[in-house]
């Protein structure tokens, strides 16, 4: 495959422009993030076509923006952030993705390195016991379709009315967990049903559990506010979103906007960007529908965070109080939202993309918790199991130029089939546990499709937005004990 | 982006960075559809290890031809995940494509046994993104990415 050949122009080390006239078409510029280093494989991908087909959607204010962590996607590039006037514009659920709320969440705990090291398998095995993970894994839930329909419209707060965690889990959540204008009529019968069985399921594709060392500390004071206090800290991160419910939300919805497109008389590069006026009765479905995969996403995280808990005071033999393993944060990813940004010195309400991108509110945002308002919120990128992973926070910057979003992980480089053709399975977990991580997965062989070489280098990507300024680093914490799907 | 991994006549699978595609073959537009769905199952199992010990019913619409084949595909996605079904052949008893663009077909296949299948990949939906379905001197050729 040949380079992707248009014109890239350095407006700094970590930034390239798409100009506007690459494309009769293209609406605004596009906007890459990136070391020049990464540009060689960026373009390898084809991932600016993409970048600049964005440009194309109606209402889209500002740049088509891509973090460094871009790869290639559906329609929209992979860590893709768009802003869409509300007015004019229109929402695009392939600039969501199929796993809505596809997101992290990470806890703190009291324990160090030295303590939990002696214990990981056994830790690993209680975690991998208590929380259904692989293909169609079934969760332990039982939902009948009205407990189902409350669920996703009181996200994370469902959960912990019934026990899964505590209510100050919800302050530390993106939108509190529960993300407002849910409205199940707008979900299909069929979401229902994948959706029931799974709540409460990790899943499998690039999904995991991650039992971390704090490694190194950058900035001491934002760690502190967060409850990392020192090196050999031990955290545990979830990243899981909405399962087979998000799929079939975006499948139903892709579906209607396909039609929309010919009805508004659209103009599209690409048939997965089918979009939809915001303000259209096809768009506020679509939002409305969305909202409740968000929301399922949510408490699936907070039921597994619970059982994440659960266990640790099973083989410590002590209570999560006691053990500190309290909430540092949680982030989707993969999301649209209605926010209100400044363009031009004006304050516009747009709809902003984030697909494989992480809101990065900064300090004293209203929608920032009280308890990070000094500090800004917690943007938490986890890398590949073998490497390491980072907290960050929110800046002004972010707010200025990127409608506060950063980076969200480390990116693929290699296709499943070619990073399995290089790897085994069975060589993946022997060679993580030479380097003392211990590996626990319901398949092997699906073990291979995400080895290390599969991904970029997360420490690459974060130093990126770093030195970008749109975000600021805080931590890096490594993994000792991985749960893959 | 996109290499060939390997290959038999009704089928072949794509590699894809993030995900994983098929192209499927057929002579009528009715084995095109069969074909595919084969393809999407092979991604899921081994088929040598499914029995045929259970007929389901399933039908798609779509406003265009290719649409068609997106659901159908999601359609029979539904029914694995849902119903645990894991198919092996397909008839397409009817497949309409002028105005109206409807499918309805018997699948052939058993339900999911823990014990007898192995799972490859959890496959979660069929994109539109990059899809292609064309006619040519051999009949018909369509191409498919999955989300997984």
């Amino acid at each position: 495959m040949t380079q992707w050949q248009g014109e890239l122009i350095r407006i700094d080390d970590y930034r390239w422009e798409i100009p506007v006239n690459y494309k009769a078409g293209m609406r605004v510029p596009g906007l890459i993030y990136a070391s020049k280093e990464m540009l060689d494989s960026i373009r390898e991908e084809q991932t600016p076509e993409q970048v600049a087909n964005v440009a194309f959607l109606p209402g889209i204010v500002g740049y088509s923006l891509a973090m460094p962590d871009i790869h290639w996607g559906y329609g929209f590039p992979i860590g893709g952030v768009a802003a869409m006037n509300v007015r004019d514009g229109v929402v695009s659920p392939g600039g969501v993705g199929y796993d809505i709320n596809c997101g992290v969440r990470l806890l703190r705990t009291n324990l160090t390195e030295a303590e939990v090291r002696p214990k990981v398998r056994e830790l690993i095995n209680e975690l991998f016991h208590n929380i259904p993970s692989g293909v169609g894994a079934e969760g332990k839930i039982r939902l009948n379709e009205k407990e189902m329909i409350r669920l996703m419209t009181e996200g994370a707060r469902w959960a912990v009315e019934r026990g899964f965690g505590y209510q100050e889990d919800l302050e530390v959540t993106e939108e509190g967990g529960c993300l407002t204008g849910a409205d199940a009529s707008k979900v299909s019968e069929k979401a229902i049903k994948r959706g029931m069985p799974q709540a409460g399921t990790l899943g499998s594709g690039n999904h995991f559990l991650e039992i971390q060392v704090v490694k190194e500390i950058f900035d001491s004071q934002a760690a502190s506010m967060m409850g990392i206090n020192e090196i050999d800290q031990i955290l545990v991160l979830i990243h899981t979103g909405s399962r087979g419910f998000g799929h079939q939300v975006c499948t139903d919805h892709l579906r209607v906007m396909e039609q929309a497109v010919t009805k508004y008389g659209i103009k599209l590069p690409d048939r997965q960007l089918a979009c939809a006026p915001i303000e259209s009765k096809e768009g506020k479905d679509y939002l409305a529908a969305m909202a409740c995969a968000a929301n399922y996403a949510w408490a699936n995280r907070q039921c597994i965070a619970h059982w994440i808990r659960e266990s640790f005071a099973k083989v410590f033999g002590k209570t999560p109080e006691q053990l500190g393993m309290r909430q540092i944060y949680d982030v989707a990813h993969n999301i649209a939202k209605i926010e209100e940004h400044t363009i031009d010195g004006r304050k516009v309400t747009v709809c902003v993309h984030r697909k494989g991108a992480t809101r990065a509110f900064p300090a004293g945002h209203k929608d920032v918790p009280q308890r990070y308002q000094k500090i800004g919120q917690p943007v938490l990128v986890p890398g590949d199991m073998g490497r390491c992973s980072f907290i960050a926070v929110g800046t002004e910057k972010a707010m200025q130029e990127s409608f506060g979003s950063t980076c969200h992980g480390a990116g693929r480089v290699l296709s499943r089939g070619a990073a399995k053709r290089g790897v085994k399975g069975a060589d993946v977990v022997r060679e993580l546990e030479s380097r003392g991580i211990i590996v626990k997965a319901e398949s092997v062989s699906a073990l291979a499709e995400e080895a290390s070489q599969a991904y970029k280098d997360v420490a690459d990507v974060i130093e990126v937005v770093h030195k970008a300024g749109i975000s600021r680093k805080v931590a890096m914490a490594i993994p000792i004990g991985v749960i893959k799907g | 982006m996109v290499t060939v991994r390997n290959m038999t006549k009704d089928f072949q699978i794509l590699d894809h960075t993030a995900d994983i595609g098929i192209i499927a073959y057929g002579r009528s537009i009715e084995e095109l559809f069969s074909n595919a769905g084969l393809a999407l199952f092979s991604l899921v199992t081994d088929l040598d290890t499914v029995e045929e010990k259970a007929d389901v019913s399933l039908e798609a619409k779509s406003y265009d031809i290719d649409g068609l084949l997106v659901e159908w595909l999601n359609e029979l996605i539904y029914f694995l995940e849902v119903n645990h079904m894991l198919f092996k052949r397909f008839d397409i008893e009817s497949l309409i494509h002028n105005e109206a663009n409807e499918l309805k077909a018997t699948c052939h296949g058993e339900k999911f046994d823990p014990l007898r299948h192995k799972i490859r990949r959890e496959i979660k939906a069929a994109t539109y993104h990059m899809l292609r379905l064309r006619r040519n001197r051999e009949g018909y050729q369509a191409q498919v990415i999955f989300d997984i």
